[in-house]
């Protein structure tokens, strides 16, 4: 035994390790693969060893090998083994190993559940840290389902270098295992709130991947990330929470207000570039939720595009793109704003960097206007002709055609312009977009009526010239244009000059290279053209000649078709021959054909809306789904391809190349065929004079291309077609404006219904009328077709499943099915499908269609009482009464109360019953709440539509939402008061469903968080946390104290600063006089009796927020520190320096921060002896218990961690770790506090500040 | 979200890769070689992002290597791009003036710094020497 392990020694000192791989490898660079086929082979012979040391040093080759490219699956089971290892140098090298090269398909995987479980839980931190890492690559829906239990636990470790990582752990898990979102949640919300800030930043990480798919399950969330960020300091951090913001807003208007002002503070603040730009992305996402007629809003927009064009004129390319990217997002919602900076962007144009120019690319999009487009597209057609890269001219290409195209060619004055730049961008070689250009000419020639006689023209020009556009290169993309020239010349031909010169043009043999599909319009037009040329002729005395000439014509060139490869050109090839055969018989006859000829292909074809298919009903008793016939069995359908018809069909088409036959063998072969072919009654024969045409086919080059003299020349010498009409437009307008001027004061001008936009420019964009009339048809659609224009999600969406409704956690306690399995019952149970166990939980079915049904007849009155209320706001708005914003706010709250009973009604399949009230309406309260609201933020608030207060948040109007209203509307009460009754009924509904629940619980305790209100009636009074600090005939100081929770010494104070005037306020610097214990933070370098400038100026009547930082030494005892704002008001002609004083008034509350606490932590901190404690009692409280709560929560930063009847526990925790706990009871009246507390003087005197909180109310 | 992370050098060979969405060992040359080719024919005058399928590739150069991560649209370009700087003085300050070599030689290394910085996608760690503190133990253990 000891030899062996001597012997082990010794085999690895011959070993390679890997330095001496990486040596080799590059000592070996001619033959690579080969030493490296070696050293695999060492390799394996080293893990057949049982040496654990030189497996893992074999492992780690391995995984330096996986790296260049090499498949090293068939190792897994020794990666396993190492991975297994004690000892944690070799282990993290296993974990690696696995994470590097296993995924949900390597088997052994299942072997590591038990190995990484052990891992999870070692004592050693790097162990657990290994474990994580490596189980966030490869994690499988077994591993998840088994480790989800272990991982939540870590996710409360004590380390926050576990914690952390375990907590990022989970999203993985989630996605994997969607089970375990519901029980983890709440220990992952608590987190945003940990006090190590990786950890916080890791739970902001995780929930903002969440919310990014199922944004509104999170939005109960919104105030907490408000308050992280208006505290956090670190920038990844903050990143983030404005990320998630982002995705937010667009469910909740409200929200997207409340962000602005902190946003754009930090817009002006922020030094970091990255965070500026997410700012600036944010503040885009947020006004585009809002978009819908707030123009109070434009101050923002112009900051962003302010910031935004310093960042485009920046010499770092990479701001350069950014800001181009953030602009275009900013384009779709206010065009108006980006298009004044027109210049910066087509200058963008001419960088050098391609990436840069295709952003810029985008942006033109939205620049153009009727005026500008011809000037535009100029600019980029120069473009096209000096760009190098066939890609980016293409994209070019396809830019030019989006600019031009949009919104119905809105922009298109001259569509003759548009033809001939369509018809010079055919001249692009190698593009792939023929068929884009093609389907513009389609397009265009089929709906705008006016445009087809040049449009003919020019296609019949493109035809005769056919030859320049496939050059010599047959899978040329160009070609496809053909298609589109010769459908319309075909289609539109009565519209042709000449139309047998165009027939003759179609009929060229060097046709025949074409792709099939192109050869078959062709061949298809023919016949159209025929037919308008033998109409043409009627009438005419020597028509006999030229009809007979066309039909000979016809008869002559026909037979190469009928030859086609393809099936489609040789049907209708053959099929028009014999036509045109037998029209040549009755025109021997004498007989007048044009009129039936015609008939053939008369009537009008319209376009039809891409759309249309899709929109036809699925009439009632048909199932697509169902099978017709019985599925053939699988062999078949193996051996049974469709496609083979036509594969078949390749060989015989190249069969003309053959050129290596040599000619006698040709010859008898062709005699033989010739044989053949006589005898076979079947065979189609062909004309003489055909069959040598189609010898020819094989040498075009030969064929002579006869010149035409052109009616509109394809290309003037120095100047390409489409600037002419630039020019002749531009001199039509001149004219124009000349004309109505002349006009103007006798006649007004009918406006044209069609383009809406309107225009600041001193030439509004109406004033351009297009050249000639333009009749644009429109697509069809069938006559019942659907309204529903909805495209279905992606249904293999992973984040699907993890659309779950969080806010029901505290209506629903987790079902036992629902709580992730736990080691000892792990492989049988915890595979039992949670489904059946859950039933039991829900409503069960009928109870719920009754209630469905009530809803909708209260939805009926409900939308009544709106139209009426709405009627009068109407009313109300002529009069421009004062008073407007109360008013409207209460149609706000009605208007709720519907979107409610909407989202339950859409939601049928939703097992879960109508949920937390308590989180939706504290969310609501949050949001209405506003600390100062200035008159242009209540205007804005009651102009958000119905549609805009979406249904993601299940708001029951109780009193309770909206509290303010409830006072400032009594006398409106009549009216509501029917509705209200409604409420009642209906929460008293819930109230039995609510029971109905939890009827296995007697008592109902609400543990962590908010206090629930269901069972109470009686409305909380409005409650705000901003204090008024100071106030005078110029500004009003509100502020709120809030501690950091990443620094124990810190204290943010933010203050919103009032305009009482209606001038500008502006240089305000903010200072106080620094005691020893608080002083304010100010920027290195400065002096303690420098001021803070505070980073904004304040317009008349406008209200913003600002920050500032003070630290604090002790937070025992509460603190006051005097100090003064120094301001200049601006009005139109003058300037004073005014000065206001305040007093910031530091309470020991405003250490304090709201931490949630679970029960039997509670108790076990009351247990450890380590807290002193000391008792208040308030006499004549006679507000109800739950308000009494509240207040304390709010006021004073407590959660509840339990409440049973008349008595709670609460918990706070102050910045610098102090454990506070309130035992609160109430018997008549009187309310007795009993405290706990590691710090004597600080219990204390948060206990005085309940005391005068109460002593208040 | 990062979906990898990647270390090349200018001849296109791949020093360290870290995919963060399990892409088949099959297609992971051919990403790389596409990756890499359409960063490296970027001048240095160019703007550090490239889009790429579905992804946006952020890349930084240093000498002969290029650091390239491919990122989801919803990811923030400017703070990758510093944390890929990060990441360099991470490795300077460990290998004290880092070379490619070292990256070859110290493979496992540079991925226990690299995991100690990125999980799962998101970054957890920018603290030099918390990222460090890991990699210290684990020397000391070898040595003892």
């Amino acid at each position: 035994m000891a030899l062996k392990i001597v012997k082990g020694s010794i085999d690895r000192m011959f070993d390679k390790n890997l330095q001496d791989l990486v040596r080799g490898i590059r000592n070996h660079k001619d033959d690579e693969a080969k030493y490296i086929s070696t050293c695999i082979d060492e390799i394996k012979q080293e893990l057949k060893q049982d040496n654990i040391a030189v497996k893992a040093n074999a492992v780690c080759k391995l995984t330096y090998l996986q790296m260049l490219g090499y498949d090293v699956s068939w190792a897994a089971f020794n990666i396993v083994e190492v991975m297994s290892s004690s000892k944690f140098t070799f282990k993290r090298i296993g974990y690696l190993a696995a994470s590097q090269c296993f995924h949900e398909g390597t088997d052994v995987i299942m072997l590591t559940t038990n190995q990484i479980r052990k891992d999870l839980s070692s004592p050693n931190q790097y162990d657990t840290g290994v474990a994580l890492t490596g189980l966030s690559c490869f994690v499988t829906p077994d591993l998840a389902r088994d480790l989800a239990n272990d991982i939540m636990t870590l996710m409360s470790h004590t380390k926050p270098y576990i914690r952390k990582k375990a907590v990022l752990i989970m999203y993985k898990v989630f996605l994997k295992y969607p089970e375990s979102l519901r029980p983890a949640f709440p220990r992952l919300k608590e987190k945003l709130e940990d006090p190590d800030p990786g950890v916080q930043s890791a739970a902001v990480n995780v929930i903002c991947e969440l919310a990014r798919r199922n944004p509104k399950n999170y939005l109960s969330l919104a105030p907490l990330f408000f308050k992280l960020m208006t505290s956090s300091t670190n920038n990844w951090v903050l990143i983030k929470i404005i990320k998630l913001f982002g995705a937010l807003t667009p469910l909740e208007p409200r929200l997207g207000k409340k962000l602005i002002e902190p946003l754009t503070n930090l817009i002006h603040s922020t030094s970091a570039m990255s965070l500026l730009y997410e700012c600036v992305n944010t503040v885009i996402a947020v006004l585009i939720s809002l978009s819908s007629g707030m123009p109070n809003h434009s101050a923002s927009i112009q900051l962003c595009v302010q910031k935004l064009r310093i960042l485009i004129e920046d010499s770092d390319q990479n701001l350069k793109y950014l800001g181009l990217l953030a602009m275009s997002k900013i384009l779709k919602t206010h065009p108006k704003s980006v298009q004044s900076h027109k210049d910066l962007i087509l200058q963008c144009l001419d960088d050098k960097d391609e990436s840069i120019r295709l952003r810029a690319l985008d942006l033109l999009y939205g620049m153009v206007s009727k005026k500008n487009l011809m000037e535009i597209v100029k600019k980029l057609m120069l473009h096209v002709d000096k760009a190098e890269g066939t890609t980016y001219r293409d994209e070019l290409l396809t830019k030019i055609i989006d600019i031009c195209s949009q919104s119905n060619y809105q922009y298109i004055t001259n569509f003759e312009w548009y033809i001939s730049i369509l018809v010079e961008l055919t001249r692009l070689e190698g593009t792939r977009h023929g068929h884009l250009i093609a389907s513009q000419m389609l397009d265009v020639a089929i709906r705008v009526k006016a445009i087809r006689g040049f449009a003919v023209a020019q296609m019949a020009t493109l035809l005769d010239n056919a030859h320049l556009l496939t050059g010599n290169t047959q899978r040329n993309g160009i070609c496809e244009v053909l298609y589109a020239a010769a459908w319309i010349c075909g289609e539109f031909s009565e519209h042709l000059e000449d139309p047998k010169q165009t027939l003759e043009a179609m009929l060229r043999p060097k046709v025949a290279t074409l792709p099939g599909h192109i050869q078959a319009v062709y061949v298809q037009n023919a016949a159209k053209l025929f037919a308008t040329v033998l109409k043409g002729q009627e009438g005419n005395p020597d028509a006999q000649a030229v009809t007979q000439e066309t039909s000979q014509l016809m008869i002559e060139r026909l037979p190469l078709f009928v030859q086609s490869a393809n099936l489609e050109v040789q049907e209708r090839a053959s099929c028009i021959l014999q036509l045109v055969k037998y029209i040549q018989k009755l025109q021997l006859k004498e007989v007048e054909v044009a009129e039936e000829v015609t008939a053939l292909f008369a009537g009008e074809l319209n376009p039809v809306a891409p759309k249309a298919q899709k929109k036809v009903p699925i009439p009632e008793g048909l199932d697509l789904d169902a099978w017709i016939n019985e599925p053939p069995s699988e062999s078949e359908s193996e051996d049974e391809k469709p496609k083979a018809v036509f594969a078949k069909e390749e060989p015989k088409h190249s069969r003309t190349r053959h050129t290596e036959v040599d000619e006698k063998e040709l010859a008898r072969r062709r005699e033989a065929r010739k044989q053949e072919q006589a005898n076979n009654p079947f065979y189609i024969k062909a004309s003489p004079s055909s069959q040598k045409i189609y010898q020819e086919a094989s040498g075009v080059e030969h064929i002579p291309v006869v010149q035409i003299d052109l009616s509109v020349p394809l290309k003037v010498p120095g100047m390409p077609l489409s600037d002419q009409y630039v020019k002749m437009e531009e001199e039509r307008r001149q004219k124009e404006k000349d004309d109505k001027k002349k006009k103007e004061k006798k006649k007004k001008r009918e406006k044209r219904g069609r383009g809406k936009h309107m225009d600041s420019a001193p030439e509004s964009e109406e004033d351009i009328t297009p050249a000639h009339h333009v009749d644009i048809v429109t697509e069809e659609m069938p006559e019942n077709a659907l309204p529903s224009d909805e495209d279905d999600k992606d249904p293999n969406d992973p984040h699907k499943a993890l659309d779950i409704d969080l806010d029901s956690l505290k209506a629903r306690p987790l079902a036992d099915s629902e709580k992730l399995p736990a080691r000892t019952h792990r492989s049988a149970e915890s595979l039992k499908s949670p489904a059946g166990d859950r039933d039991e939980t829900v409503t069960p079915e009928p109870k719920k269609k009754i209630r469905k049904e009530k809803k909708e007849k209260k939805k009926v009155k409900d939308k009544e009482k709106i139209r009426s209320s709405e009627d009068k706001k109407h009313k109300k708005k002529q009069k421009q009464d004062p008073g407007e914003g109360e008013e409207e706010e209460e149609v706000h709250v009605k208007v709720e109360a519907e979107t409610l009973v909407k989202t339950e009604d859409s939601e049928p399949t939703e097992s879960l019953p109508p949920s937390a009230p308590t989180d939706a309406s504290d969310l609501d309260f949050w949001l209405t709440t506003d600390p100062a609201p200035s008159g242009a933020q209540v205007e804005a608030a009651a102009a958000s539509t119905p549609e805009e207060a979406t249904g993601a948040e299940p708001v029951e109007v109780k009193g309770q939402t909206e509290p303010d209203e409830e006072m400032k509307s009594k006398h409106k009460k009549k009216k509501t008061k029917k509705e209200k009754d409604d409420m009642d009924k209906k929460k008293k509904k819930k109230k039995r469903h609510h029971h109905h629940h939890s009827d296995r619980e007697e008592t109902e305790s609400v543990q962590n968080g908010t206090v629930e209100e269901e069972e109470e009636e009686e409305p909380l009074p409005p409650m705000s946390n901003y204090d008024l600090l100071a106030e005078n005939d110029f500004i009003k100081m509100v502020y709120d104290i809030q501690g950091n929770l990443q620094d124990g010494s810190q204290v943010v104070v933010s203050i919103i600063f009032q305009n009482k005037t209606s001038d500008f306020v502006k240089s305000m610097e903010f200072n106080v006089l620094d005691s020893l214990n608080s002083k304010l933070q100010r920027p290195e370098g400065s002096t303690p009796h420098d001021g803070l400038t505070v980073p904004f100026q304040l317009p008349p009547g406008v209200s913003n927020e600002a920050r500032f930082v003070f630290s604090v030494q002790s937070i025992v005892m509460p603190q006051k520190l005097k100090g003064t704002l120094s301001f200049i008001v601006k009005s139109d002609d003058s300037s004073t320096h005014e000065k206001l004083d305040f007093k910031l008034h530091f309470t020991c509350t405003s250490y304090l921060i709201t931490t949630p606490c679970y029960s039997d932590a509670y108790a076990k901190l009351l247990e450890s002896g380590e807290l002193k404690s000391s008792s208040l009692k308030l006499e004549g409280v006679s507000m109800p218990f739950h308000h009494l709560l509240a207040r304390i929560c709010f006021h004073h930063h407590f959660s509840v961690v339990e409440r049973i009847d008349s008595c709670a526990s609460m918990y706070s925790r102050s910045i610098q770790g102090h454990h506070v706990c309130l035992l609160v009871k109430t018997a008549a009246e009187t309310v007795s506090i009993d405290a706990k507390c590691d710090e004597v003087g600080l219990l204390e005197n948060v206990l005085e500040e309940i005391k005068q909180t109460f002593s208040q109310c | 979200m990062i979906k990898f992370f990647l270390m090349v050098n200018k001849q296109g060979q791949t020093r360290l890769s870290k995919y963060y969405d399990n892409v088949d060992i099959n297609k992971r040359a051919a990403l790389e070689a596409d990756v890499v080719k359409g960063c490296l024919s970027r001048r240095k005058d160019e703007c550090s992002f490239v889009e790429y399928k579905d992804y946006k590739l952020v890349y930084r150069q240093y000498a002969g290597l290029y650091i390239v991560v491919g990122i989801t649209d919803t990811e923030n370009e400017l703070s990758i791009y510093e944390l890929m700087h990060n990441f360099v003085e991470v490795l300077d300050k460990y290998f004290s003036r880092v070379s490619e070599l070292d990256i070859m030689f110290n493979l496992d290394k540079v991925h226990i710094i690299l995991d100690e910085m990125i999980l799962n996608g998101h970054v957890v760690e920018t603290n030099k020497s918390r990222i460090l503190a890991p990699l210290l133990v684990l020397d000391k253990m070898a040595e003892s």
